[in-house]
């Protein structure tokens, strides 16, 4: 524990040692935002079509559920668990609500009663993994397939497409002027609350603790247990939202919406630098990566390469960010001047 | 721990033994029969008809090989999320070969794609390994870049059952003294496997690096070369889960096998093979395997409409991870109590 600590402190001290826009660039969040704003500029200019409103209308629809998701993904990932659950939470809410509304409920009902599945269904998560102390990978890939399940086993293979008019319409709905969907308000509501929650308040403090170390963070006052309690549920809220989006996007409500959901809110999230061991995590690296891989995928199928590369960009860029971020520590260990003793010390942490 | 073993009474051993150790694949073992005696009972065609019996026993040989490859990753507290789309692309690899080689003999054709398979273990064992980057995150990224590739080299094409040698499809099939000739494969694989575990330095070496790889480093473990072998065992044993599949069904399109990682994962859980490692045996994950297949065919013939088969496997992973939490505590405490006695 001793030496991290010192470890982390001298670190600290290098970066100090650089000037402030240098640090500001150098960091992996940056690099993504960078990328980003290249593949549009570049894309913009290459790709016929793509710097029309429709493209960008389009890519936000179409990115809209992982944008959602990736914001309680990053808390949970943060916290050094993860949640394998959410697309087919995703799924169960869109079951839930078009299955109350087949039976006569009106939609706003039924789409409450999806939220509070989420919920339910995120304390479930969240109770497995902190109050029996659970590993939440092997839990969450339990509940993938039973929620998964459970939306397969209501509706069978059937769908139900019959959503009122005035909401199915609001989820492509443009903003009046622009071309910017409706839907981007509410995650806009949502950003602002949990960036605030991630980044400003003491719970999120908590939540960087818990990730970097349990102990530490017990012993500092942190109660852990109802720090990740928590962030399942949002991630269970907030994947039912996304389902319902899901649902009123496409106007039909099946159990196998938003099938694999999961890796893409994942691939997005770690690839926007968030630590699979917990701890580091930054919103706006996040909600870069996500609307990257959008924009990519975007750009390539409107220039009529097959769209089906994205999968081994999305891959690609996944292995290489990480890859390229342990090579990159490793060369400047090498390079760094520090004593041996110091360099014994970062090597062991 | 091994003190406590050692001079403990022989009643607490067995006890110990059957509390934590073979008791846990005994219990999954018997949930299997369970559920074959129960839809038998039903429809006796279930086993006691040629079709029955052949379904019961090829059916699971696929996912039984991509599970023992899991079982050794997970062991080493790895998790390789990627099987899925190296057995799709292993098993279209397979048809592409046939259909392109015309009299390609099928013992090159097997040991090509498995040979693949190998070798895209071997890239995801390698980043892993060397650039110390979590398994977990390697593996997403190599789901998506191996399904690319596949998804770029298929394009809308299909393997058919036409595009094979019908000697290829026969063995898909074949029996042995009414033992499926694919299930004999697997169970050899899975014998071989078991065994090497056991017995081998190296392969308890995988046990320890996965309760500890720290402690394993400090006490000299190779902990590079033997987590790099376990995803090459992982990808060789999907890559043959390819062929067979090719096989099995004949026709392979780019989606083949989807999402098989989270089956292959939770059979293992199911069988008892934790997944923070260092823990379970591949006896266990492939009753999981076999189990998960056979409730899927059986439910229907219980009256269960098979929509509900992914709920099922979803409660029997939480039942399965909340009881090993329960006999874990339990063993804990009588170990105390073995310690406290002597």
């Amino acid at each position: 524990m001793t030496t991290s600590t010192a470890t982390t402190t001298s670190i600290v001290q290098f970066d100090f040692d650089r000037p402030l826009w240098r640090r500001i660039l150098a960091t992996r969040e940056f690099a993504i935002i960078g990328l980003l704003i290249l593949v549009i500029v570049v894309a913009s200019f290459a790709v016929d079509g793509f710097a029309q409103p429709l493209t960008y209308n389009y890519l936000l629809l179409d990115v809209a559920p992982i944008l959602f998701i990736a914001l309680p993904m990053t808390l949970v990932m943060t916290t050094g668990e993860i949640d394998l659950s959410v697309g087919s939470m995703a799924g169960l809410a869109s079951v839930t609500t078009g299955a109350m509304v087949q039976a006569g409920a009106p939609f706003e009902i039924a789409a409450a009663c999806a939220l509070v599945v989420g919920v339910v269904g995120g304390a479930f998560n969240g109770y497995l993994v902190t109050v029996v102390g659970l590993p939440s990978l092997a839990v969450t890939i339990g509940t993938l397939a039973l929620f998964r399940g459970i939306a397969v086993g209501v509706l069978g293979t059937t769908a139900v497409t019959e959503f009122p008019e005035f909401w199915t319409a609001l989820a492509k709905a443009k903003l009046a002027g622009t071309s910017i969907p409706w839907v981007v308000v509410p995650f806009v509501v949502l950003l602002v609350i949990f960036v605030v929650l991630y980044h400003f308040t003491p719970f999120g403090r908590g939540i960087f603790a818990v990730g970097l170390s349990a102990d530490a963070a017990k012993f500092s006052g942190v109660d852990v247990k109802r720090t990740k309690f928590i962030v399942f549920v949002l991630a269970g809220a907030v994947a039912a939202l996304a389902g319902i989006f899901y649902t009123l996007r496409y106007g039909s409500a099946r159990g196998d919406n938003a099938t694999g959901l999961e890796l893409q809110v994942i691939a997005a999230v770690v690839l926007g630098g968030v630590s699979v061991f917990g701890g580091r995590g930054k919103i706006h690296g996040v909600i870069a990566a996500v609307l990257l891989i959008g924009a990519l995928s975007s750009a390539l199928r409107l220039s009529g390469v097959t769209s089906d590369i994205i999968n081994i960009i999305t891959g690609g860029l996944l292995i290489i960010s990480v890859v390229g971020a342990s090579l990159f520590a490793w060369a400047k260990k090498r390079r760094s001047a520090v004593s041996p003793a110091r360099a014994a010390a970062s090597s062991a942490s | 721990m091994s003190t406590t073993a050692v001079t403990a009474p022989n009643a607490g051993r067995l006890k110990t033994f059957l509390s934590g150790g073979r008791m846990r694949e005994l219990g999954i073992l018997l949930a299997l029969i369970l559920v074959i005696v129960a839809a038998t009972a039903k429809n006796s065609s279930f086993v006691f008809s040629g079709d029955g019996w052949r379904d019961l026993l090829l059916t699971p040989a696929p996912l039984l090989l991509v599970t023992i490859g899991q079982a050794f990753v997970i062991i080493t507290r790895n998790v390789d999320i990627s099987v899925g789309s190296i057995v799709g692309l292993t098993a279209y690899m397979t048809g592409w070969l046939f259909a392109t080689f015309p009299g390609i003999p099928i013992a090159i054709v097997v040991v090509t794609a498995v040979l693949f398979g190998a070798l895209l273990g071997l890239v995801n064992g390698a980043l892993v390994a060397f650039a110390k980057v979590p398994a977990m995150v390697i593996t997403l990224g190599t789901l998506y870049a191996f399904r690319g590739i596949n998804v770029l080299w298929t394009g809308s094409n299909r393997i058919n059952p036409s595009d094979l040698p019908k000697p290829f499809l026969r063995f898909g099939t074949a029996q042995f003294l009414t033992i499926p000739l694919l299930t004999i494969v697997a169970i050899v694989v899975l014998l071989i496997a078991a065994w090497y575990l056991k017995n081998m330095r190296s392969g308890r070496e995988l046990y320890a690096i996965g309760s500890d790889p720290e402690a394993a480093n400090l006490y000299g473990l190779k902990t590079t070369r033997r987590v790099l072998t376990a995803f090459i065992v992982s990808g060789t044993l999907s890559g043959l889960a390819g062929v067979f599949y090719a096989a099995r069904y004949g026709t392979i399109d780019s989606q083949a096998a989807t999402g098989w990682e989270f089956n292959a994962i939770g059979a293992a859980v199911i069988g008892g093979v934790a997944i923070v490692g260092g823990v379970g045996t591949v006896w266990g994950a492939a009753i999981g395997a076999i189990l998960l297949i056979t409730i899927n065919r059986a439910l229907p013939i219980l009256g269960i409409a098979d929509f509900w088969q992914q709920a099922v496997v979803g409660v029997l992973i939480i039942g399965a991870i909340v009881l090993d939490r329960v006999l874990a505590r339990r063993q804990k405490r009588r170990l105390i109590e073995a310690r406290d006695d002597s």
